[in-house]
């Protein structure tokens, strides 16, 4: 026991001693959380749009206002013909057109129905369909205002309720992805690298001649990490409840325990990882191609698993990231309790295991 | 500072923090000689030869080598010197032919006298068989030999070599030593660290550097006689006893 | 330029050598290209409807069947109870609940109101945002429906109303391939060029042989253009097999001039470059180098535009995209895929990109010491 302690100080004291990896590995959770949670953002605003008006009259310059006067519209500027619409798109500024033809007003006055066209740059397919969706309610208001509001007969309203984030931030969604994302790059890719940082040097060769028992050994190499990923959960948490305002809905025990769990489960990984490369290159390779890449591609908080094909949706289930998404989702942001999510701890606990056997053997063969 | 040393060394000094790895030595180095440089481990040799190759700033004191300023003319210094470190510094992934190429066209050989050097040298290393073949499958002596001769690539006026002879056998050492003797009949200095004592009475004449200081210079003979000692390891061991520094 | 000849002959020896340089070259673009642009895909569609019909009527069945009819909607289960539908929701299997209350029709062709219910997942809000409009949206043609059914419209325009017609330019089948790929291309081409030229150096640094390097008169400006080319020529080779794979596979030609783009990249290429050097300068192991280049690429990649449009960040978070190489690249790319931009439109970009690398190179230039 006392050599297993000796042991867990030395991994301390690698890790310690090199201040710049320890600076990141603190820093990475905080800078996500910051980015994710303040900078990056679905809504669209502030969108740099120009008019075309050929006719200048009341209802046209009444209508650039409106747009004018919301959030989601700055006007860059106000062109002078047709031809000068391409030239402002492919500057690259301008996302949006809006059209109004000459006669504008008189052709409402006599006729009671006006075109306008709203030409949009659809690089963007979701910024072109949110920006027309914008300023076609923007414009209908004006609409209605205009008619004067007055009842239709046979009227179905919908109420709607926003459940778990009512006022829809994205940092709901993104909390829980950035905490696996975290796990995964300190614990799979610092493990594996340690690890076969040890094999190249040579000082593996020593600690196995060492009266260690192997699974010891392995242990020990991960004990600082667990505790360097638990202060990052620690301050993931932190960071969400008071800076974003995310609030733990659940059971705190609950959401630290899975926490753990996949702790575990990203380590085994890298232990995995660690037992079948022999190179700190190839090991860094394995860990971003084959670790990180599936848990931002599959875990579902950057993009929507349903969207993809088939054989991807399938592959997703052996991603643990998915799994353990899904637990934080359920314990943090919907508030249930353990017996909402027993299957998918039970699949993460399972994963894990055979990660662990696999690799603790691999490790072991290596011995003899 | 006379012009005709190879190396002269006044005072140099390299602290780290608060650490004094080389303190005040005080040296020189005649032209054509070879001069061993030893001292425990830790007691600031590499350091100092580090400074003299240019690649480590001193802290303070004076050093002219091979005529040039240490700190002027750092750059024209590495004209006029071969460095064999420590640790294999030959790249692995290329081929015995590739790294001659390699190192002779850096220090500015035309192809013509690259073609020329590299026949000579493989068959003063009896290595034509292994030419083409990637430096990383030779064993280690040979590794070190084809070393020293890239370090000689350029005849430079000094060569220092850092270890050269860690973890060869006795052999290979020899004809090492070969090459050595080979280099300084040809007017080369040579300027060697090394634990082997035996290797130290080869030398023309040995400094001795304990904690950072230099506490003995002389010819081998003188050094056993100052020290009535029967060989350079009693010599060695005599004064590596009074080290207060370990590693 | 002999010792330069000398030095880029060396590098391009050791790279061509080296399977995992050769398989990062070749296998990421493939990878990163082939399938991440499958799973980016942020069209909303596959939205997952639990419908609650208490009213069990006509109208009721044939609202959820023109739901169903959409295209946008898997009906999940139809049922009678909330909270079983709301399981549903807790168990990510549906991600709106759909309520027809009781007296759904009575109270439509009665009372001339009727208020359906709609709760909605709302944890990625982008999601439901969109689906609830689509969803509303179905609702409100339905309402015009059964309007029409008891009411005769008049023909003419009573009221005063806009005909609005929208027109999607560049991209009019709203193809989101066509828009992420591209981007996609900088980041791989971001990577390979700054991750390699990292920890290439200090791998050298590792194994001592930089040191040798050291002691020889090469100047340092030498020993980093040595360095720089080989992994330029790297960075527009996995352009170029990045280029060809969209054509291959998506069949994405750049609308603008293909020389636009290689003009850019190749200025861009050595501010990024300049970065793996300068990482370079700072980091003592491969470890180390790889990590700080992973923590700055992230960084730059994430407020690079890729994902969400850089006008929606915060002002803080867009002074900092003015200093980020990458998203100026994504920009260009773009502009020039899909909008046929000239050199002229993006002369800013351009200038931009050629501060980034005298800018990088100069500082690890200076960072670079031949001597400790």
């Amino acid at each position: 026991m006392k050599q297993f302690l000796f042991f867990i100080q030395k991994e301390f004291y690698h890790l310690l001693r090199d201040k710049r990896t320890l600076f990141i590995l603190f820093g990475m959770p905080v800078v996500q959380i910051v980015i994710f949670g303040f900078a990056l953002t679905n809504e669209v605003k502030n969108s740099r749009i120009a008019i075309l008006d050929q006719s200048k009259d009341e209802v046209t310059t009444s209508i650039i206002q409106q747009l004018e006067a919301s959030q989601y519209f700055d006007i860059e500027k106000n062109l002078q013909s047709e031809a000068d619409i391409e030239p402002a798109f492919r500057e690259g500024k301008i996302k949006l057109v809006v059209v109004f033809p000459s006669q504008f007003q008189s052709t409402l006055l006599h006729t009671n129905s006006a075109p306008i066209q709203v030409i949009a740059d659809a690089t963007d397919p979701n910024v072109a369909n949110t920006l027309t969706n914008y300023a076609s309610a923007i414009i209908l208001d004006y609409q209605n205002n205009i008619r004067g509001n007055q009842d239709f007969p046979y009227t179905i309203q919908t109420e709607m309720r926003m459940l778990y984030n009512p006022q829809m931030k994205g940092s709901y969604n993104f909390v829980p992805g950035v905490m696996a994302m975290v796990l995964m790059l300190v614990c799979a890719m610092m493990t594996s690298i340690s690890i076969v940082r040890e094999k190249e040097i040579g000082t593996m060769e020593v600690i196995l001649v060492s009266p260690m028992v192997p699974l010891r050994v392995v242990i020990a190499k991960m004990v600082p990490y667990l505790l360097l990923s638990m202060i990052n959960i620690g301050s993931i948490l932190v960071l969400s409840v008071f800076a974003l305002d995310v609030p733990i809905q659940g059971s705190l025990l609950l959401l630290v325990f899975e926490c753990f769990l996949f702790t575990i489960t990203s380590l085994a990984l890298g232990l995995f990882i660690s037992s079948v490369t022999n190179s700190q290159q190839t090991a860094m390779l394995i860990s971003l191609m084959g670790m990180f890449l599936p848990t931002i591609m599959f875990s579902g908080f950057m993009f929507p698993v349903e969207n993809m094909p088939l054989p991807l949706q399938i592959i997703s289930n052996i991603v643990p990231a998915k799994w353990f998404y899904y637990i934080v989702k359920a314990v943090m942001i919907k508030g249930l309790g353990f017996f909402s999510i027993w299957k998918e701890t039970l699949i993460l606990a399972g994963m894990t295991t055979v990660l662990m056997l696999i690799s603790i053997k691999k490790f072991k063969t290596r011995l003899e | 500072m006379k012009e005709n040393f190879a190396i002269s060394v006044r005072e140099l000094t390299k602290r780290f923090n608060d650490f004094t790895a080389v303190n005040a030595i005080t040296f020189d180095v005649k032209q054509g000689e070879i001069f061993g440089f030893l001292g425990a481990n830790g007691a600031g040799k590499t350091t100092a030869m580090r400074m003299l190759c240019g690649l480590s700033f001193p802290t303070s004191g004076q050093a002219m080598v091979a005529g040039y300023d240490l700190y002027q003319d750092a750059e024209k210094i590495k004209k006029s010197i071969g460095y064999m470190s420590q640790k294999f510094s030959l790249y692995e992934d290329l081929t015995i032919r590739e790294n001659i190429r390699f190192y002779g066209g850096i220090y500015g050989l035309s192809d013509h006298e690259i073609k020329t050097k590299t026949e000579t040298l493989v068959h003063q290393l009896h290595l034509e068989e292994q030419l083409n073949k990637l430096v990383k499958s030779l064993p280690l002596g040979w590794k070190q030999k084809l070393s020293f001769s890239v370090a000689m690539i350029h005849q430079p006026k000094i060569v220092f070599l850092d270890e050269p002879t860690g973890g060869v056998d006795p052999v290979t050492r020899r004809e090492f030593w070969t090459l050595i003797y080979e280099a300084a009949s040809q007017g080369t200095t040579v300027f060697v660290t090394t634990h082997y004592m035996d290797e130290a009475e080869y030398c023309d004449r040995v400094s001795i550097m304990v904690d950072g200081r230099i506490d003995a210079l002389d010819t081998p003979l003188e050094l056993k006689r100052k020290f009535n000692a029967p060989s350079m390891e009693e010599v060695f061991v005599q004064l590596a006893r009074k080290a207060k520094r370990t590693e | 330029m002999r010792i330069l000849r000398i030095l880029l002959e060396k590098e391009f020896r050791q790279i061509f050598r080296d399977p995992a340089i050769l398989r990062i070259i070749f296998m990421m673009p493939m990878i990163q290209l082939l399938v991440l642009p499958m799973a980016a895909d942020y069209e909303i569609k596959n939205v997952n409807v639990a419908v609650v019909d208490l009213d069990h009527s006509t109208y009721s069945i044939q609202l959820v069947n023109k739901v169903k009819a959409s295209g946008y909607f898997n009906l999940v289960d139809y049922n009678e109870s909330f909270e079983k539908s709301l399981e549903y929701v807790e168990h990510d299997q549906a991600d709106i609940v759909l309520q027809i209350p009781a007296s759904f029709e009575k109270d439509l062709v009665r009372e001339d109101k009727a208020t359906l219910f709609m709760a909605l997942n709302a944890i990625n809000g982008v999601k439901a945002n969109l689906g609830g409009a689509y969803l509303r949206s179905i609702i409100n043609d339905f309402n015009r429906e059964v309007r029409l059914d008891w009411v005769q419209l008049p023909r003419v325009n009573p009221q005063p109303t806009f005909q609005i017609s929208s027109i999607n330019w560049f991209n009019p089948l709203m193809n989101y391939k066509i828009f992420m790929v591209p981007g996609i291309l900088v980041v791989l081409v971001t990577m390979v060029g700054s991750f390699l030229t990292a920890l290439n150096i200090v791998k050298e640094k590792e194994v001592g042989t930089i040191e040798q390097i050291n002691v020889t008169p090469i100047h340092k400006y030498q020993f980093i253009l040595g360095k720089l080319i080989p992994f330029w020529v790297l960075g527009l080779t996995t352009l170029s097999i990045g280029l060809t794979l969209e054509w291959i596979f998506y069949g994405i030609v750049p609308v603008g001039n293909l020389s636009t783009i290689y003009i850019f990249a190749a200025v861009y290429l050595l501010g990024v470059l300049g970065l793996g050097l300068l990482i370079s300068t700072y980091a003592q192991t491969q470890q180390q180098a790889m990590l700080i280049s992973f923590f700055l690429i992230m960084i730059f990649i994430l407020l690079g535009g890729l994902y969400t449009s850089i006008e929606s960040m915060p002002v803080w978070a867009q002074v900092f995209t003015k200093f980020n190489p990458v998203s100026y690249f994504i920009e260009v790319i773009r502009m020039v895929v899909l909008k046929g931009s000239t050199l002229y439109d993006i002369r800013f970009h351009l200038l931009a990109a050629a501060a980034f690398a005298v800018v990088l190179n100069s500082w690890a230039i200076v960072n670079y010491k031949k001597r400790s």
